[in-house]
């Protein structure tokens, strides 16, 4: 029987502009096995993996906690719950440097495994078909799941909070950042799973279709959906492969790919009635649901250079990146940049002794020739291949300008706010101008102005009203004091003439 | 273990400067032969002794900005300027006159405002506008081309020329030099002589003037492998083209007899050689999509313009520095549309 549900061979009806075909490294990484990660001495738990408010926690240091025990809970809508990757104790609640640029310190948990791994009991499955989609979104929450390709949004925000209603899912698969295939191995080894995580997201949202787009270079994962819809009926889902130009698999550009639409600026998909998920959030929700398991660890692409045994490895969260890579055979003698994220668009860690956190997708080490060269930086001579290339249709030159000249007001009327940092522009540069450092800084400025702004207008505004009391203040002193002025002039005056009253009869008594 | 962070993103292409500057010399190697096949070896000495110059200047100019000298050198742009200049001026010109044209080039018109990137006006057309301006009589001595009884130098015969000025013996400026054929056209017109009369003069090919045609199809011919390399932008010689198709075409299509033929302009003079290399400059060029079409159609009406009737015979120089003058304005009001801000998607 053809397949309805499979349009793998169809060309995507949509393009978006600009874009980068990429070399792809993905065959380095690529083992249709996930390899195991041993427990570390020590696991660094962040009360903050996600967007949002950090979480708040609810164990005591010294408690025992077991596998998959709340060790946090969500402070608030906008934020996500956190477990205990493994059974141990917890010795410290503590600030702890975190997976970032600057390594800046935020509040962790330490966990010391026991090694035993017990589980803690679990919550109740439930069941996919019965449970009332408010239910589901409930169990996404209890579970910590939040955007497992990279961005951590909270999932069950995502879930309730839309501007129009959903009527479409978008599953997105499409990785196109270079190195990182820890989808595509999910996708492979889990095809089944992923497909019902997305009839729930379906049924969580009352959607109508559910989309899962693929890469054109994954012929495997192709068959493994394939075969995965002969044993799930699953009318709702379909799965589509799009072409491999960076950055499809953003979330803007891939919608616009696959539905011709396009996410208005400063808005988000649901706008359009659409959601996206990463495909290993949506497995993670299947967990969840069908077992009641929480996020207690995840899918790495340990790659690069720099790596001795690439491939894809289950990691417990809170495990050390340098733990994960001695894992991976160790570092070898080219190992330059530890990359937390891809080449395009990851961050740069300056210690591998950071902890993996729900965001970690790629834990990616580049050899020495890899790596952008600091120098020579030429001039900007205008070429535009960096507004070519821009999926954003920007004019990445023009942005340069006013960054450099750190002109705020022409920065936000170029739109720079519009820009997600996809690295297109200064991978083409021919002057090697590191124009996303110079849109970070650009972005951090008009952020601080508006900030100022909005401080100074408030101070503005509590000067005036600290006027307006101290000049009611005095208007009352000034009444009271003229009430007084008054009723002193009003005896003073009696007083007088009493005294003349009294003067004149006596003169009369004299006369 | 420690390691040392930098932005995103950490892997770059391999696009460099001085490999699209590169490129621009390549593309102009079928301009240098059939140039040297039709008015001899002077312009590979000019070609020569211009760039030396050119990259003395630009080196001793670095010195004396305390800028970096060796990556700035090598990115090629001074040698491109010092080709540019001498492609459209005379192959025997003195040296002293090149070298005066590249010191507007390179000093006042690239390095007073900043050097690489940074100059609003096209380096090389400056360094020309300033020799046709000062020395109009060295400028316009054109050679006569090969298959009309012209004079082809040998090598040494044009480093005697170029440097000392003096021609080989038998020979005088007034056998060996002509007018050129838009000098011809232009003075046709003012004499209010038919097209077809104008033509009869045996400086004339096929298209436009003997010799010149040939000059001008090799331009096309390494102007297309660069907009193929994506060196230049396609969207600049389609605007010119544009606007001497349309404009002219009309013209020649009501009045024949007075007007050229759009394609004749198109291989007259300095046209294509503009079109292709010169107004494509993206330092002093428009810098978005529709700027670049709407520049180059710009730097097309004006080239008709001066043609037609300016005091000068051909007008690309004149046109690509006035349409300099407009960029900021152009790129200021045709801003693509970005993504997600409504309008057509």
């Amino acid at each position: 029987m053809p397949d309805a549900t499979l349009q793998c061979s169809q060309p995507p009806a949509h393009r978006f502009h600009g874009g980068l075909v990429l070399q792809h490294h993905k065959a380095d990484s690529k083992v249709d096995v996930l390899l195991p990660v041993p427990l570390p001495e020590e696991l660094v738990l962040p009360l903050q993996q996600h967007m949002g408010q950090p979480a708040r926690p609810v164990v005591e240091v010294g408690q025992r906690v077991l596998k998959g025990q709340l060790l946090a809970v969500p402070e608030g809508e906008f934020s996500a719950a956190v477990h205990a990757p493994t059974s141990g104790t917890i010795t410290a609640l503590e600030r702890r440097p975190m997976p970032e640029p600057s390594a800046l310190p935020g509040r962790c948990f330490i966990l010391q495994p026991d090694g035993l791994d017990l589980w803690a009991e679990l919550p109740e499955p439930l069941h996919c078909e019965r449970a009332r989609p408010e239910e589901l979104i409930e169990r996404v929450q209890q579970a910590g799941i939040v955007g497992l390709g990279g961005a951590v949004f909270p999932a069950h925000f995502k879930l309730r909070h839309h501007k129009q209603p959903i009527h479409t899912v978008i599953l997105n698969g499409a990785e196109c950042e270079p190195f990182i295939t820890c989808d595509e191995t999910l996708m492979h080894l889990e095809a089944e799973a992923i497909i019902k995580g997305a009839e729930l997201l379906v049924k969580m949202l009352d959607a109508e279709r559910a989309i899962i787009a693929i890469e054109d270079p994954m012929a495997d994962v192709c068959t493994a959906f394939e075969q995965a819809f002969q044993k799930v009926n699953a009318p709702m889902v379909s799965v589509r492969k799009v072409p491999t130009i960076y950055p499809e698999g953003g979330e803007k550009q891939l919608i616009k790919v696959l539905t011709g639409l396009e996410v208005p600026s400063g808005g988000y998909p649901g706008d359009l009635g659409i959601l996206c998920h990463n495909v290993a959030t949506a497995w993670t929700i299947h967990q969840a649901v069908t077992r009641g398991r929480p996020v207690v660890d995840r899918i790495v692409t340990v790659t690069g250079k720099g790596v001795a045994e690439p491939g894809n490895y289950r990691v417990p969260l809170g495990c050390s990146i340098g733990h994960v890579v001695t894992a991976a055979g160790g570092y070898t003698p080219q190992a330059r940049r530890l990359v937390m994220g891809g080449p395009m668009m990851g961050v740069a860690l300056p210690d591998d002794s950071l902890p993996v956190v729900k965001a970690t997708n790629c834990i990616l080490v580049l050899g020495e020739d890899e790596i952008r060269d600091p120098a020579p930086v030429l001039p900007c001579i205008r070429c535009g291949e960096c507004a070519r290339a821009c999926p954003q249709q920007l004019l990445p030159q023009e942005l340069y300008w006013h960054a450099r000249a750190e002109n705020t007001e022409k920065l936000v009327a170029y739109d720079l706010f519009d820009c997600i940092e996809c690295g297109c522009c200064a991978y083409v540069c021919p002057s090697h101008l590191p124009l996303v450092d110079y849109y970070r800084h650009g972005k951090s400025l008009v952020r601080a102005e508006q900030m100022a702004e909005r401080k100074a207008e408030q101070a503005r505004q509590r000067h005036e009203a600290r006027e307006a009391r101290l000049a009611a203040e005095k208007a009352a002193r000034e009444a009271r004091r003229k009430q007084k002025a008054e009723a002193l002039k009003n005896k003073g005056g009696d007083a007088v003439r009493a005294a003349v009253e009294r003067a004149r009869a006596r003169k009369q008594e004299k006369d | 273990m420690r390691f040392d962070t930098g932005g995103s993103p950490h892997i770059r292409g391999d696009n460099r400067v001085s490999r699209m500057m590169l490129k621009v010399l390549l593309a102009l190697l079928p301009a240098v032969a059939v140039h040297v096949w039709f008015f001899g070896w002077g312009i590979v000495v000019q070609l020569l002794w211009a760039s030396t110059a050119a990259v003395a200047m630009e080196a001793l100019l670095l010195k004396l900005r305390h800028r970096p000298v060796r990556p700035f050198v090598s990115d090629l742009s001074a040698v491109v300027t010092a080709w540019l200049l001498v492609l459209s001026l005379p192959p025997l010109l003195p040296w002293w006159a090149s070298l005066t044209g590249i010191f507007f080039a390179i000093v006042m018109a690239k390095h007073l405002y900043g050097g690489l990137g940074y100059n609003p006006f096209n380096p090389a057309m400056v360094g020309f506008v300033v020799l046709l301006v000062a020395f109009p009589r060295e400028v316009t001595s054109w050679l006569v081309p090969a298959g009309l009884g012209g004079w082809q130098p040998d090598l040494w015969q044009a480093v005697q020329v170029i440097f000392t000025g003096q021609l080989p013996d038998g020979l005088g400026w007034d056998t060996v030099s002509e007018a050129t054929p838009l000098d011809l056209l232009r003075q046709g017109v003012q004499q209010q002589l038919m097209m077809d009369e104008i033509r009869q003069n045996p400086a004339f090919g096929t298209l436009a003037g003997r010799g010149w045609e040939w000059l001008a199809a090799a331009y096309v011919l390494g102007g297309l492998w660069l907009v193929q390399q994506r060196v230049a932008d396609w969207r600049v010689p389609t605007g010119v083209f544009a606007a001497i198709l349309l404009l002219s075409g009309p013209a020649w299509a009501f009045w024949p007899e007075t007007n050229p033929n759009p394609l004749a302009h198109l291989f007259h003079g300095g046209l294509m050689l503009g079109a292709f290399f010169i107004a494509t400059d993206p330092v002093s060029g428009s810098t978005t999509p529709r700027g670049r079409l709407l520049f180059g159609f710009g730097v097309g009406l004006l080239v008709l313009l001066i043609r037609r009737w300016g005091a000068f015979p051909d007008g690309v120089a004149f046109a690509v520095l006035l349409m300099n003058m407009a960029v900021p304005w152009i790129d200021r009001y045709t801003r693509p549309r970005v993504f997600g801000h409504g309008g057509r998607p």
